[in-house]
């Protein structure tokens, strides 16, 4: 019997996978790349309890977040670009034009 | 019986292609990966009679959003690799600390919630129509009207930002 933990588990594993990626990797696609498996998690878990709860309130905030997910993805890969047209590296720890 | 096969096969996809996300050198790789736990994402979405979101997430993420994904991975076309020079100011071990900060964090709730007593939720209000995607429009189009018309202003102004990053000049 599948229950809602199952899915909170699963949630869990791959959020903190997602926050592997950002912590640990150097590349900021593959860090943008992260971002969306984390923002799968938290979908997973609102249509677990939206199906759960027999209720599709879940599934309404889920739809938001995949909304708000393509919205960063376009405004995050248009910066990666008119980022590396000036300097020629995805390299977040060359990233420091802001830095005072 | 059927669904936990279901559901334990998914997740394990889900997981295995979410490691070969964030571990493999390639950025092209890496991206089709994410295309192959998308669908498993929907996969199971289906599984959670959720078959409207399950279209979405297809079409949106595993059609949308990675060919966004590819189209600036083979315009930044890398000639070496993030990865590949040893930098002194590599902070893996730091980065793989905290994600296990997180995970010690999201054991501790886990711990927290199943000690305690769930308090009873209140069971869905019923609804004037019945299936998934008339539930989901339902919603959408009367109690969260305001934060529908708010996303899609959103993604207006994210349309437009994004054009006006990336062109050359204006």
């Amino acid at each position: 019997m599948i229950t809602p933990t199952h899915y909170m588990l699963l949630s869990a594993a791959l959020f903190v996978i997602g926050v592997i990626g950002v912590m640990a990797r150097r590349n900021i696609i593959i860090i943008f790349m992260s971002i969306e498996l984390i923002l799968n998690a938290v979908n997973i878990n609102l249509i677990a309890f939206s199906a759960q709860l027999q209720n599709a309130i879940g599934q309404v905030f889920a739809i938001f977040v995949i909304a708000v997910a393509a919205a960063e993805a376009a405004v995050g890969l248009g910066i990666i670009l008119a980022f590396y047209r000036n300097k020629e590296t995805v390299n977040i720890d060359e990233m420091n034009l802001m830095r005072w | 019986m059927a669904e936990a096969i279901a559901f334990y096969v998914i997740a394990a996809f889900i997981l295995g292609f979410a490691v070969l996300v964030v571990s493999t050198k390639d950025t092209v790789h890496s991206v089709l990966f994410l295309v192959l736990d998308f669908l498993f994402v929907a996969a199971l979405y289906v599984l959670l009679q959720a078959p409207f979101l399950a279209a979405i997430q297809v079409l949106v993420y595993a059609g949308g959003i990675v060919v966004l994904y590819l189209f600036v991975v083979m315009l930044v076309n890398l000639k070496r690799p993030p990865e590949a020079h040893q930098d002194p100011h590599r902070r893996t071990k730091l980065g793989l600390g905290l994600a296990a900060a997180v995970l010690l964090e999201l054991g501790a709730i886990l711990v927290y919630t199943s000690t305690r007593p769930g308090t009873p939720v209140a069971a869905g209000g019923t609804l004037p129509v019945t299936g998934n995607t008339e539930q989901v429009g339902w919603l959408l189009y009367t109690n969260y009207l305001i934060p529908f018309e708010i996303a899609s202003m959103l993604l207006l102004v994210a349309m437009i930002g994004a054009i006006v990053l990336a062109k050359r000049e204006l």
